[in-house]
């Protein structure tokens, strides 16, 4: 795995054969295709037997898509995806109390993984997989506000390790996308 | 990657450790499998199954720890019943001397495989 952000400033909204990449505006077409995308791949990973023993490792594939709207168009629309994605793939696969811990996950991932990327100190993998740790982190809170107890905890060391490995995973590909994407 | 990414990924696998360290320690404390001696309703004494030992009750029961398990082996009463118990050493299993209102109560982390009816 190499560097691959290096050298490129984010401020920079032209790629290699200088044309114009889409700026940072909202575009309703390219958010409803990101939404479009993260639902999809919500769906699949419904289909994929990912399962090592443990319940509760996922392999957060919808999280390349936020990893990729975080950095093509910045906090505010990726939160915007992540919510949405969230309800609407709640309703679609879930229940109503899979949207609360995907929620609590999604949401401080998303604030974990913006503070990450702004503080510049780390590349597209490091920030991933500081969103696939507090995912998982967010659930475990949850998790134990809903059994009134922290006996749950005795959880986090397999969920820690399962994001950190996940979010390495994630991140690769995101890193492997971002090279392709014109846009992004 | 990143030298902040390997030092994210090493504290995290460093946390997740330290974590799963003080969950195999808190285990280890609290499901400590002991034997409780109640007279009367209150408690005498309580007795770790992991060590043999024999233990007189107020000097009319007689109570060994061998194998794992709690038996009742003498007791002054004249039915006996306690001491033609089984032995007991899974959670929840009882010894009860009724002429000398003792009952001991197994703690264990090995569940019986019957009911207690069955028992």
């Amino acid at each position: 795995m190499g560097d691959i952000q290096e050298g490129r400033s984010d401020k920079d909204r032209r790629d290699e054969a200088g044309r114009q990449k889409p700026g940072r505006q909202f575009h309703p077409a390219f958010f409803g295709m990101y939404l479009a995308l993260a639902l999809i791949l919500s769906y699949v990973e419904t289909l994929i037997p990912f399962y090592i023993g443990v319940p509760g490792v996922k392999l957060g594939l919808t999280n390349l898509i936020i990893v990729l709207m975080l950095y093509d168009k910045g906090m505010a629309q990726a939160f915007v995806l992540s919510c949405t994605r969230v309800i609407l793939a709640g309703f679609l696969f879930g229940s109503l109390s899979s949207i609360l811990y995907s929620m609590a996950g999604g949401a401080l991932s998303l604030l974990c993984m913006a503070a990450a990327k702004k503080s510049g100190k780390f590349s597209i993998y490091g920030v991933s997989m500081v969103g696939g740790v507090t995912h998982n982190i967010g659930q475990i809170l949850v998790a134990m506000a809903v059994v009134e107890s922290a006996g749950v905890a005795y959880y986090l060391p397999v969920l820690l390790v399962s994001g950190v490995v996940t979010g390495a995973l994630i991140g690769a590909v995101a890193a492997e996308v971002k090279k392709r994407l014109p846009g992004a | 990657m990143r030298r902040n990414d390997w030092i994210w990924l090493g504290a995290v696998l460093a946390a997740a450790a330290v974590f799963w360290g003080i969950y195999i320690w808190h285990q280890g404390n609290a499901e400590a499998d002991c034997a409780v001696v109640l007279v009367d309703g209150e408690e005498y004494g309580s007795y770790p199954l992991n060590e043999d030992a024999e233990i007189s009750i107020n000097g009319t029961n007689e109570l060994v720890i061998r194998n794992h398990e709690a038996d009742m082996v003498a007791a002054d009463c004249p039915d006996q019943i306690c001491v033609n118990q089984r032995p007991a050493g899974k959670n929840g299993e009882t010894i009860v001397c009724l002429p000398n209102k003792i009952v001991v109560e197994i703690h264990s982390s090995e569940e019986a495989e019957v009911d207690s009816v069955a028992n």
